[in-house]
């Protein structure tokens, strides 16, 4: 391997063969460009996938009230069912080993105005843990805090397209809006990655939004956020217990599939993750195939080669080459040209995949990237296999005797 | 230097077998210029073949400067044919990538020799044949007659015991046959042991002596005065 005469030789043969050297290099180059390349729009189009639809918190479920279907313990059917303040305060202390936060929120919507400015918009009615269960960001100021939900403060935390639409370049923080027909004092602006619509929120104290409607204790919907380490199984008893605790809590029938609606986003998620992972499947075997097809190239320029120099070394078995050498002097060239080409190839295609960013988010694909060990191993499988696909037919026209390869024009 | 003993070789052509040798005996004395002629199926070509291990006998010996040639593996026979053999073709068999020196310089890297050695005694086997200033030229911008005083060149430059030439001047005019007749005459001359496979009268009359080949068995071997290519040559 290390005979400095035979690498001259080597050398000497690819410096003369430019042709021959390009092809055979070419292949290999464009065969693991084109490996990263793909496999890195795979996690491309992986990342916007994520960023659809695994933007909220897993680990939680939605809590919907609406009318029974069921006549039970004297009362009819068709009742409507409301969610209270003390409702939240009993699941907290029936359910703290399964939970992690609870909030409500009550959804109304409202003309808001600045200003010149209005606009209508969807105020929620939360409690400080909310900014969990949406994964907000705050960019400026706060968000709701406890001492707001005590006082029943008048504050608002109001989305990125909120202030882009009321404030203009104005800063928002400390400003006053009128939300319907009283005003908040704006204390936070806040950003989502779950898109526009999110950024189009304007959050408030629940208290507030009750002691504006008369001083209710009535709450829309109660988002309830269980314990990661619970997993699928545990996430599905928690909710069944909660399901049964509160159907009797609130006098409904335990066969009654109205009433109470509880959405498991749990169970979105898995869909979600089988989804991710059909992705992640044709990602691979896109992978894969582009590397068999790499291989494929590699071994019939390998053919190709050995076949045209089979005169070549039909006179040097003549002149005394060995079988051995023979093959020794086809591999290591071979797996000269496809390590060095290889490589560059790989180079070339992790440049490109850096270079692209943000430019194809248009087609879904954000942020493509191959991860280092992917990219080395797919090029030293690459050359593995260039090696292999040269040895094949390279022991073959060793062991051709030289009589016939001299005869072969 | 060789000694063949009943030598039979056959080859196969589906299910019946062709016998191509039947039974060769055949001494050839060092320093001998032996040419091997018959028409084209006597078994000439086969028999150089054996004689330069690029083929396998069937049965009888061979024995090459006192050592007995058998059980040839590639390796071996590459070995043999590296330590024995020099080879001139018909075709001449150059590498068309390589230049002439690097052509001639060949079979000494198989035998190992290190590189500048190898450029030197090249250089001076190509002077040999006079085409020391041609010695960085492709095969390609070379003549036929050139080509063959490469090839030559390079079939002396491992210091063979042997030369084989098969038919060494069937791919050139006269003129030029000539002028490597008396290349090969003049290498004979200085004690290597030459055998040289044609069809050619003239040619076969410049050797020392002619083996005639038919239907697979020696029918004549004749010492001759040997003609002079010499006198063809300006």
């Amino acid at each position: 391997m290390f005979n400095r005469d035979r690498w001259q030789e080597i050398f000497e043969t690819i410096r003369k063969n430019k042709l021959r050297t390009f092809l055979s290099g070419f292949t290999v180059a464009l065969g693991i460009l084109i490996f990263i390349i793909l496999f890195g729009f795979g996690n491309g189009l992986k990342n916007t996938f994520k960023e659809f639809f695994l933007d909220d918190a897993t680990n939680t479920l939605y809590l919907f009230a609406g009318r029974t279907s069921k006549p039970y313990r004297g009362f009819k059917a068709n009742r409507r069912i409301e969610f209270e303040n003390s409702d939240l305060a009993d699941i907290k202390q029936n359910f703290s080993f399964f939970l992690e936060y609870i909030t409500p929120r009550i959804s109304r919507g409202a003309s808001v105005r600045y200003k010149n400015e209005f606009d209508n918009y969807t105020t929620r009615g939360v409690a400080p843990d909310h900014q969990y269960a949406e994964k907000t960001i705050i960019m400026k100021g706060r968000y709701i805090n406890e001492l707001d939900v005590k006082n029943k403060s008048k504050h608002a935390v109001i989305g990125r397209l909120v202030a882009l639409d009321l404030f203009k370049q104005e800063d928002p923080i400390g400003k006053f809006i009128d939300v319907g027909n009283s005003v908040f004092k704006v204390v936070g602006v806040f950003q989502d990655d779950g898109g526009d619509n999110e950024e189009r929120f304007i959050y408030i104290p629940y208290t507030t939004r009750q002691s504006l409607e008369k001083g209710n204790d009535k709450v829309d919907q109660i988002i309830v956020a269980f314990r990661p380490e619970l997993g699928h199984a545990g996430a599905l008893a928690f909710e069944k217990e909660l399901r049964t605790y509160l159907k009797d809590k609130k006098s409904i029938a335990p066969s009654d599939p109205r009433g109470i609606f509880i959405r498991n986003v749990a169970d979105q998620l898995k869909q979600n993750q089988q989804f991710a992972n059909v992705l992640q499947l044709i990602v691979t075997f896109v992978g894969l195939g582009t590397l068999i097809a790499g291989i494929i190239g590699i071994s019939n320029i390998m053919v190709f080669v050995v076949k045209e120099r089979t005169k070549e070394l039909g006179i040097r078995k003549a002149l005394g080459a060995t079988p051995k050498s023979v093959i020794q002097m086809i591999l290591q060239e071979s797996i000269f040209i496809t390590t060095i080409s290889g490589f560059v190839g790989m180079a070339i295609g992790v440049f490109i995949l850096n270079n692209i960013g943000e430019t194809l988010e248009d087609y879904f694909i954000k942020n493509p990237y191959i991860d280092m060990e992917t990219a080395l191993f797919s090029t030293l499988i690459l050359i593995l296999f260039g090696g292999i696909a040269g040895y094949v037919p390279a022991k073959r026209a060793a062991s051709i005797k030289p009589i016939v390869a001299l005869r072969d024009e | 230097m060789i000694k063949i003993n009943d030598l039979h070789k056959s080859y196969k052509m589906g299910n019946s077998s062709l016998h191509v040798l039947k039974g060769i005996n055949l001494d050839i004395e060092d320093g001998e210029l032996v040419a091997i002629m018959g028409s084209s199926g006597s078994g000439k070509s086969t028999l150089l073949n054996i004689l330069g291990m690029l083929d396998v006998l069937d049965e009888g010996t061979y024995e090459l400067d006192r050592v007995l040639i058998e059980d040839l593996d590639e390796t071996k026979a590459a070995k043999y044919r590296n330590k024995f053999l020099g080879f001139i073709f018909q075709s001449f068999n150059l590498i068309n990538y390589k230049t002439a020196l690097e052509n001639v310089s060949l079979p000494l890297y198989y035998q190992g020799v290190g590189r500048k050695e190898r450029q030197e005694k090249a250089l001076r086997y190509l002077a040999s044949v006079g085409l020391a200033d041609w010695a960085t030229h492709l095969p390609s911008e070379l003549s036929g007659g050139q080509k063959q005083r490469v090839a030559i060149a390079r079939a002396m430059a491992s210091e063979p015991k042997l030369l084989l030439a098969d038919e060494p001047t069937g791919a050139l005019d006269t003129k030029t046959s000539y002028e490597v007749m008396d290349l090969i005459q003049k290498i004979n001359q200085e004690g290597k042991t030459i055998l040289v496979v044609t069809h050619e009268e003239d040619i076969a009359q410049m050797c020392k002596r002619i083996v005639r080949l038919k239907d697979g068995v020696i029918v004549e071997d004749t010492k001759v005065d040997q003609v002079l290519a010499a006198q063809y040559v300006q």
